[in-house]
């Protein structure tokens, strides 16, 4: 068993991330916002994590911090102009706030630019991610029946029936984009540190159409099915191997079939058979 | 008690005029009929006492306290609830949670006795507290809105066509669950079609048409009021 | 110099606007961002590679790959998003939906081509230039911008002339009002994605022309772009896809030679991140902002 985990190591630390990264745009999702810029929240605290560890000599647990709180100022700064932006065109706006963060890292100072940033130590083991992994889950457990919760479900539903019974909606949607943010950063920064080696690519489009499809196949309005989903898709290349460049094809058919036949995900398959 | 002032209200959409120079009262207690054909602007009215519109002029006031210049999320924790002429619950979550929803403005969380107790009082019987919302049958689903609406202690409560589209037997509960929400102290705005419902629970009625007040008085006064007959008929 | 910089940008911008078109036009027509567009650009530009090796000419390969991209584009309306519509799933899960096929088709296409770029046979491509004035203009770039306008030109006589332009337009207005009047949507909508992914084929096939090169890539880079170009424009505009199309490349084509090329394409996320915030209707759409 321990040679088995230790030979897919890369593997399991790479669900966990995926997980928590699923986890982060559930937050918003399940407030009804579909801001699709999960990615280059990662982006930005993976890139301020791994400077302030190269440069700074900080150990992960500060330049981790410090690089989730950045990630989170910037959100909380692009809720701002983003407020009155409902359905296509917040999604439209936050993947262009992602192509503009991306390009920053490309061409800002310290950061390496298109080769990447590499060198970051590597201080960062499993336990570290699936610890992140589990303090995040716990949180997210002991929240589930509060009046936070409550309002987040409302404002996904019906958001002026909710204004209508005193919820600030624009508080919800500014609370789950900065805590989604936060934790995407936290993601971003174990990402940074669990490889050593980061590049602007990484946390472009690419990436943010990868937790997207995690969290619809997952559930949406479900944080464990997004971690769940994330865990399945990451998995699923490995499985498909055999079928070489034609690879990418499943997890395209999947995410095809759930919207087209289980649009409440895996976690509305289950919710269905209970 | 808290009593509704809507003092000269004029709401303008673009070019259009919804409503000229409106005024009415809801005392608390009280339950005060607003009726019109339809365009005469009165869903307007409640829009823009809950929030959702705001108006070019005019005043509007809980307990001299003004709203017309307060978000939604605000008016409503004032105390101000309202019910919609399209039906509009939290579909997917339980029933339950949708009275839950109603009381964010409360302090803590109701707990399932009052669930129960706020339930009955809009003349929901037997509602599983797990079911979807959007499950419900039509004529359950609008009590659970009044529920939902009740569930925050309101001091001005707004029901928008509550009646449309129940069945005789339902109508006469509604009767009940307006009359009693007025027992309870709070201020009930009705906006109905249904005249007898009107007669049979409105202390005053207010008549609107072309986004003015053309007549107010008792139920009896109103039905036997010309302009009034003829803004219906003419 | 300048005149000769704007020219270039024409150029781009012109295969550009073909590109945008579709992706406005489906927008307009179904309120749908449909991300698999960027999938049958390629896949157009792969078909049109495989029928020149196949040793068909340079024109017909060309009509051909146009034909196989718009139908790629019905196979896609049929399995994608005909059953949303049906069951009425509001704009989230057409979106969704989009990325699914996406993937599947750009899965497909690795398989059967691999990741590596591509390039045209030798000698396909004319490297005569012509001057006129004070500008250098290629053959390929004439070529292009010609068969480009040619396109534009069918399309807006088909929107404005033609039953089937009618149609869409009124589709496009009011679905309901338009299945009254007798239109068959399922017909009426199964020609627009054919139109739009034909259009969309075609930038694919010139671009990859324009720059000697087919790969994966190319769908990426141009999607994003795309979308900037019918936010600047106006969503559901197809004059306003054009025009912005023109903007973006001769934008994109001065600030390379004139301002770093560095922060290049910051410019155009830039601008559509300004007027989603201040004006999303952009410059000529008539889509309102949907509000809570």
């Amino acid at each position: 068993m321990l040679a088995f985990l230790s030979a897919h190591s890369k593997l399991i630390d790479e669900i966990g991330i995926n997980a928590l990264l699923a986890v982060s745009l559930s937050l918003s999702l399940r407030a009804g916002q579909l801001a699709l810029a999960q990615a280059a929240f990662m982006g930005i605290a993976a890139y301020v994590s791994a400077i302030t560890a190269v440069r700074y000599g900080w150990n992960f647990f500060e330049a981790a911090l410090c690089g989730a709180f950045a990630a989170a100022l910037v959100a909380a700064f692009l809720a701002w102009p983003i407020g009155r932006l409902r359905g296509v065109f917040l999604a439209i706006a936050t993947i262009g706030f992602g192509e503009i963060a991306r390009i920053v890292e490309i061409n800002a100072p310290l950061t390496g630019g298109a080769e990447g940033f590499s060198n970051i130590p590597n201080d960062v083991n499993t336990f570290t991610i699936y610890g992140v992994l589990a303090f995040v889950a716990v949180g997210l457990f002991l929240a589930r029946n509060t009046k936070v919760a409550l309002a987040v479900a409302a404002t996904r539903e019906d958001e002026s029936a909710a204004r209508g019974v005193g919820i600030d909606t624009a508080r919800v949607r500014l609370g789950t984009l900065v805590a989604g943010a936060f934790l995407a950063g936290l993601a971003g920064a174990l990402y940074a540190h669990a490889n050593y080696f980061i590049t602007p690519a990484d946390f472009g489009f690419g990436r943010m159409e990868q937790i997207l499809v995690a969290c619809v196949v997952g559930g949406v309005t479900s944080s464990l099915g997004a971690a769940l989903g994330a865990a399945f898709l990451t998995v699923l290349p490995e499985v498909v191997r055999f079928l070489h460049d034609y690879r990418e094809v499943t997890s395209g058919a999947i995410l095809l079939l759930v919207i087209l036949f289980a649009p409440d995900g895996l976690a509305g398959l289950w919710r269905r058979r209970a | 008690m808290s009593e509704l002032v809507v003092e000269a209200l004029r709401i303008d959409y673009g070019g259009v005029r919804a409503l000229d120079n409106v005024s009415l009262r809801v005392p608390g207690g009280s339950v005060v009929g607003l009726i019109g054909p339809n365009g005469a602007g009165k869903t307007s009215l409640i829009n823009a006492v809950t929030g959702i519109v705001r108006p070019s002029a005019g005043s509007i006031s809980l307990d001299g306290a003004r709203l017309d210049r307060l978000p939604a999320h605000r008016i409503a924790r004032a105390g101000v609830a309202r019910t919609y002429q399209n039906v509009r619950l939290f579909g997917a979550l339980s029933v339950a949670d949708n009275v839950r929803a109603g009381a964010f403005r409360l302090a803590g969380k109701p707990d399932a006795r009052s669930l129960d107790a706020l339930l009955r009082r809009a003349a929901l019987h037997d509602v599983g507290l797990d079911r979807r919302a959007a499950t419900l049958p039509y004529g359950e689903q609008r009590r659970l809105e009044i529920a939902r609406a009740l569930a925050g202690e309101p001091a001005l409560l707004l029901l928008d066509e509550p009646a449309a589209g129940l069945n005789p037997r339902e109508t006469i509960e509604l009767r009940e669950v307006i009359r009693g929400a007025a027992r309870d102290g709070a201020g009930v705005l009705l906006v109905e079609h249904d005249m007898t419902l009107v007669a049979a629970v409105c202390d005053r009625v207010v008549v609107l048409n072309f986004g003015e007040r053309i007549a107010e008085g008792t139920p009896a006064q109103i039905a036997r009021d010309p302009a009034v007959v003829e803004a219906y008929l003419g | 110099m300048f005149a000769q910089q704007v020219a270039n940008g024409v150029f781009v911008g012109a295969v550009y606007a073909l590109f945008a078109i579709g992706y406005t036009l489906i927008f307009g027509v179904l309120d749908i961002l449909n991300l698999a567009h960027a999938a049958i650009f390629t896949a157009a530009a792969f078909a049109a590679l495989a029928l020149l090796g196949a040793g068909l000419p340079l024109a017909a390969a060309f009509v051909l790959a146009v034909a196989i991209a718009g139908l790629l584009g019905i196979v896609l309306d049929r399995v994608a998003f005909a059953p949303l519509r049906r069951r009425n799933a509001g704009t989230l899960a057409p979106l969704i939906s989009s990325i699914g096929a996406a993937i599947v088709l750009e899965g497909i296409l690795r398989g059967l081509y691999g990741p590596d770029e591509r390039r045209f046979p030798e000698g396909l491509i004319a490297t005569a230039h012509f001057r006129v004035g004070p500008l250098t203009l290629g053959a390929l770039d004439l070529v292009i911008l010609i068969v480009a306008l040619a396109l534009m030109l069918v399309l807006s006589y088909t929107m404005r002339s033609t039953a089937l332009g009618r149609s869409i337009r009124a589709v496009a207005d009011d679905r309901t009002a338009a299945a009254l009047l007798g239109i068959d949507l399922e017909r009426t909508i199964a020609l627009t994605f054919f139109i739009a992914s034909a259009l969309g084929g075609a930038a694919g096939i010139l671009i990859g022309l324009q720059y000697d090169s087919v790969s994966l890539e190319m769908g990426s880079r141009i999607e994003l772009k795309g979308l900037a170009i019918i936010v600047l424009g106006g969503m559901g505009s197809i004059t306003g896809a054009v025009i912005g199309a023109l903007i973006l490349g001769v934008v994109e084509t001065l600030s390379v030679a004139y301002i770093s090329s560095s922060y290049r394409d910051a410019i155009a996320f830039g601008v559509m991140f300004l007027i989603l915030v201040l004006r999303p209707t952009g410059i000529l759409g008539k889509r309102a902002l949907r509000s809570a």
